[in-house]
This record gives C-alpha cells, structure tokens and sequence, in this order.
C-alpha cells in the first residue's frame, strides 16, 4: 500500500467516522425531542381552541345520554339529517370504512352522528339510518333546544329550507371532528375526505 | 375459402350497421352512461342518483328534466359550499357544451329522488329518464351502490343509453 493509498483510507475512515457521530447524535435528538416535548403526537390547531363541549341528546335506543358518558373514548362527531341523500351518507362512509381500515385501534373511537332534523329523526328512524352504514356509528337526537347546544359547541350553523312542495332540506355544515377522550376538539375533516386519507389521519391521532 | 370471407364481409356489415344503430341510440348526440344511486339508509324516502353525460353532437344540449317510477319527483341538484355550509338547491337545467362530458356525482350536480316508493337496495336496478332540449327522452337502468358509495365500479360501461320508446 502506497502512502498515498493509506493517507485515503485513513481520510476515508475520518470521514465515516464523522458521519457515524452526526448520524447517532440526529437519531437520539429524534428519539429524545418527543420525550423532551412530553408528546410525539401535534397539538390540535388553534382553529379549534373552544370547539367541542358538553351536549346532553338522547341516543338511537331511547336513553339520555351526554358527553361525559364518552370520557375516556375518541370520538367522531358529524351533524346531519337523514333526508340528506347527499353530503351525510359521504360523511357517514367515510367514517365506517376508514374505521374499518383502522384495526384494533378502532375501539378507541365512538362515531356519533347528530341529527339536526329531530322533527323527523327519532331515535327509530336514527337507528334504522345508522344501521345500514354497517358500522357502530349511533345516531343522537333530542329536543330542538338540546340539539342547537350541541351544534353550538361544535360551531355548526344549520338552517331549514323549505323546498316549495312543504318539504324542506337543511342547510347545514358538514365536518367530521375528531374529539379527544378529553371531549375536545383534535382535527376536523371534509365530508369528501376519502377512507384512507381518514384512517391515516385517524390512526395517526389515536394510536 | 369465398364462402368464409363472405360471411366474415356479412358479419363486419352487421357489425357496422348495430355500431350505427347503437350511436343513433344515444338521441342525438347524447349519451348517458354508468348511471348509478345510492342505497338509502333506513326509512329515508329520499335518494340520489348520478350519471356521466356526454354530448357527442356539435351543439350544446341542456338536461332539463328527469323521472323515474320509483320516485314520486326527480330533481336535479347542486351542492354549493357557502362559507362552509353546504346547501343543496334546485337546478333548473344543466348545459353540457358540445364534444364535452359533465359527470354527476357525490358533492356535486346530483340527481335527487323524491318521494321513492320503495327503498332502493343495494345490487337492484331501476328505470329513470333523463330529458334534454334537443335530444329528448334517454333511458337508462341506474344500478344501486352501497349508502354512501362514490362510484360505481369503473369496468361496469355496459348500461348506456338507449332512447325512452
């Protein structure tokens, strides 16, 4: 071996061994930072400070129920109606085959839809409409009054609208939002979010 | 050998004629292929459809109305999203320019059963008319999806149109 050969290989060794300690020094900053940060998962957006609350509605199979009967659960909230040929069974797809897609992690996560028709939607009518998204989704109405406290809490504006033959349709945001077991609001989604694109995003949350 | 090619020249003509006959069977130029509608969920009485629209003619033509025996009235819809609240009205007609395609479909233009008088499950299939300005009456057979599904499945072109008789 010349020495211009060893002066190589020692520069070249110099140079692994630099990149070796940069490397090691990265990789533990990665594993230390979400422990020094106290959470590897992001903080909610700040759109989302004040959203999610306390509702009191009465459930598909005629009992009362309120959010602090979901502590400890991540929950799926979207507000609908079931005359909605629509936008809610996009929403309500989405949510069954994205949990579907989640596996075990699934269990963590309640899927309520509220209805903001109780006029027509009773618990019956709501368990019927669930029932064929063939998932656990659980309908939840109430009276007019505790339905507009719940939607408040979540900012959703609905509005009737009549359709000129006596019937109407309802004007009404369409979001999904992803609650924490803490009952507040962690993510919201578009009723056009696709099933994989939610399970991501879901499993990335709650996992 | 003569014999074979005649027959093969008699098939390829036959061929030719029901592919001409198949066009003129779009009426004028329009076409509605892979209509399809959502199951609905429980009791709900109301339902949506959807359909691609394509005008092979040189003129625009407008869809202005559409029925079907199982529903009591036929809509056609948009979806708007105003400042984040999603609200479906009435169309009065939809153009479709000339050489061009529209696709109606889930958050979008949509067909809107009224009334249905019966709930329409998954893997059955139903009659509905679709009327333009120009080219009139096309029937089609609108297959039943999933509550909720996007789409038909892509391989399914068979059900294009014929005219209403």
């Amino acid at each position: 071996m010349t020495l211009d050969s060893r002066l190589k290989q020692r520069r070249r060794i110099q140079f692994f061994a630099i990149g070796g300690t940069l490397g090691a020094a990265l990789l533990a900053l990665v594993i230390a930072l979400p422990i020094l940060v106290g959470t590897h998962r992001a903080a909610p957006p700040a759109i989302l400070s004040g959203i999610g609350g306390p509702f009191k509605l009465v459930d598909q199979n005629g009992r009362t129920v309120t959010d602090a009967d979901f502590r400890g659960k991540w929950l799926l909230i979207y507000f609908g109606y079931t005359h909605c040929p629509d936008a809610c069974p996009t929403a309500l797809n989405a949510i069954a085959e994205a949990l579907d897609r989640l596996g075990p992690d699934r269990e963590k996560i309640q899927p309520l839809f509220v209805t903001l028709d109780p006029a027509r939607d009773t618990p019956a009518v709501l368990k019927d409409y669930t029932a064929a998204f063939r998932s656990n989704i659980l309908g939840l109405t109430g009276s007019a009054e505790q339905i507009a406290a719940a939607a408040r809490e979540y900012r959703i504006a609905f509005e009737k609208h009549p359709t000129g033959d006596g019937d109407y349709g309802i004007d009404h945001s369409s979001l999904i939002f992803l609650v924490d077991p803490a009952g507040k609001a962690n993510a919201f989604f578009s009723d056009q979010t696709a099933p994989d694109r939610l399970a991501r995003r879901l499993g990335e949350a709650v996992g | 050998m003569i014999k074979v090619m005649a027959l093969a020249f008699v098939l390829a003509i036959g061929a030719c004629a029901s592919m001409a006959l198949a066009q003129q069977a779009t009426g004028n130029g329009i076409e509605v292929v892979h209509a399809w509608a959502r199951a609905t969920p429980g009791r709900t009485q109301t339902g949506a459809a959807y359909a691609s629209i394509v005008n092979h003619g040189g003129a625009p033509d407008r869809l202005i109305a559409v029925s079907s025996p199982v529903a009591e009235k036929a809509d056609l819809h948009e979806d708007k999203l105003d400042n984040g609240i999603m609200k479906m009205r009435p169309l009065d007609a939809l153009t479709i320019a000339p050489g061009h395609s529209t696709e109606l479909k889930p958050g979008g233009d949509h067909i809107m059963l009224m009334g249905l008088k019966q709930p329409l499950r998954q893997g059955e299939s139903f009659p509905m008319v679709l009327t333009f300005e120009k080219a009139g009456a096309v029937k089609v057979m609108v297959n039943v999806e999933k509550p909720g599904a996007m789409g038909a499945p892509s391989m399914d072109h068979m059900h294009s149109s014929a005219p209403a008789k």
